[in-house]
């Protein structure tokens, strides 16, 4: 039977992100694969390093749009650490606050694109539709909707009053409800289910093996989540990740619908446990020294290595996404699988190009 | 599939939860970060501002007595006003209805003013 080699994106229609996929098809089937990004690189590393460390903070939030605070937040705690800088308790807490709602925007975002790659338009309106409120909030908390610009070296700039904190509670017992509401029909209908049940499998061995992380590797049975380490106030907060054994496309999608029901506990919790005190210390020096700091982002592991030199510019910065790590697995999950399916499968790794190319 | 029935019907007899960009105006919560401005009466032409602007989107001429403000070029990132030893600039959080062509804003001393 011939062969045929066709490209999947750059320009997809169900990937609004530039990842190219040449893969290679036997009748429908997919035979082999070679993933290939360079479409989005904008040199944030090197531009990092003509900036001043303070400033640095607002270019990383760029690296993502989805995930900006828990970037800037890495960024902050690498500099902290070089520095030695005890950053107050209810910093600590509004830290989480800040990353578990951007992680719940982050996964609704997901859901509304998944139920979107296989045609479900109306579930993708409705996940969008509560996602809206969460980034309303974002709004009224961080002052804008998705570069929330909150967190700074020594705490979080934007401190929450009494008032906030009350309309916070009420906006994600809200979204809680309407989860409880849209959640079934993305779990238990019948076409979502044709779609991605049994559909890019991905063992135990081979997540392991081809270096997953975060949702990917959860769903692949591997209980591994950053926040198990207890940054921020995730130790005090008490934390267990969400774990599927499957490892197909609905495993995957399993396992975020639950972690947007954690982040909503996570969040809510923090903010009731919240200290009071102050949110941020002054800062005063430059750093010297080198760091790794790894978060978990909603993709998964993120990793920052800064290196200072004792000057207000750094030497070195390395960041890098969880995308990159979950990009290989695809030479795993895709062959065998039908043409039609290859979106839906690409889509369960929720990949972010313009992050993994910085 | 009997779930959505409801969205179904609520969604029939609600109004669009969409807004009629631009011609809506959105209310938006205070402390938004929508745009910067400057209090000509307060500013010493310092340069502090400029300096500690992360996107370039500053330049003071401390002789002529001049503030250049781009307000494309700005994040809103507020580390301007947090660093200004004056209070000279504010936080604008109104809505704003969208432009057809870019600007700069040229700011000069007015009279009665700090430094002049
Ligand atoms: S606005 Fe403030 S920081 Fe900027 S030049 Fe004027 S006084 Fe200095
Ligand atoms: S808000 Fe930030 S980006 Fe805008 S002018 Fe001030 S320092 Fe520059």
């Amino acid at each position: 039977m011939g062969r045929i080699t066709a490209p999947f994106g750059p320009q997809h229609p169900v990937l609004p992100e530039p990842l190219h996929l040449n893969i290679t098809y036997e009748d429908e089937k997919v035979v082999g694969l070679s993933p290939a990004i360079g479409y989005v690189h904008r040199g944030l590393e090197k531009t990092a390093e003509k900036k001043e460390y303070p400033e640095n903070v607002f270019l990383v939030e760029r690296v993502c749009g989805i995930c900006s605070f828990m970037h800037a937040m890495t960024y902050c705690m690498g500099i902290e650490e070089l520095m030695g800088i005890e950053i107050p308790p209810r910093a600590q807490y509004l830290r989480v606050f800040y990353s578990e709602i951007s992680r719940l925007h982050s996964h609704l975002l997901w859901l509304g694109l998944f139920a979107d790659a296989f045609g479900f338009e109306n579930l993708f309106m409705q996940y969008w539709a509560a996602r809206e409120k969460i980034l309303d909030l974002m709004e009224l908390t961080g002052g804008q909707r998705v570069i929330l610009s909150s967190c700074a070296i020594g705490g979080i700039r934007r401190d929450l009053n009494a008032e906030q904190i009350d309309t916070a509670q009420g906006v994600l017992m809200q979204t809680e409800e309407e989860l409880k509401r849209i959640n079934p029909v993305m779990l238990n209908a019948y076409t979502v289910k044709q779609r991605t049940v049994g559909k890019g499998m991905l063992s135990r061995e081979d997540a392991l093996l081809y270096g997953a992380v975060g949702p990917m590797l959860r769903a692949s049975g591997v209980a591994q989540d950053l926040r198990q380490t207890g940054y921020a106030a995730y130790r005090e907060l008490g934390f267990a990740p969400v774990v599927e054994t499957d490892g197909d496309s609905y495993a995957r999608a399993l396992v975020r619908v639950r972690e947007t029901c954690q982040s909503i506990e996570l969040a809510r919790k923090a903010l009731e446990r919240l200290p009071e005190g102050e949110a941020a210390v002054k800062v005063k020096g430059n750093p010297d020294g080198e760091t790794m700091q790894r978060v978990e982002q909603p993709r998964g592991e993120l990793l920052y290595y800064i290196k200072g030199n004792g000057s207000k510019n750094l030497e070195r910065l390395r960041i890098r996404t969880p995308t990159f790590a979950n990009i290989p697995s695809l030479l795993k999950m895709l062959p065998g699988c039908e043409m039609a399916d290859v979106p839906v499968i690409v889509l369960s790794i929720d990949p972010c190009i313009s992050c993994t190319e910085r | 599939m009997a779930k959505m029935i409801s969205t179904v019907m609520s969604n029939l007899t609600h109004c669009p939860k969409t807004r009629l960009y631009p011609l809506e105006e959105r209310q938006l919560p205070p402390g938004t970060r929508g745009q910067i401005e400057f209090d000509m009466t307060k500013c010493i032409f310092c340069s502090l501002c400029a300096k500690r602007c992360p996107a370039d989107a500053i330049t003071v001429d401390r002789k002529g007595k001049t503030l250049v403000f781009n307000p494309f070029r700005c994040i809103i990132c507020e580390s301007c006003l947090e660093g200004c030893p004056k209070d000279a600039i504010s936080l604008f959080s109104h809505w704003r209805a969208p432009v057809t062509a870019l600007y700069e804003q040229k700011y000069q001393p007015e009279p009665g003013q700090a430094g002049d």
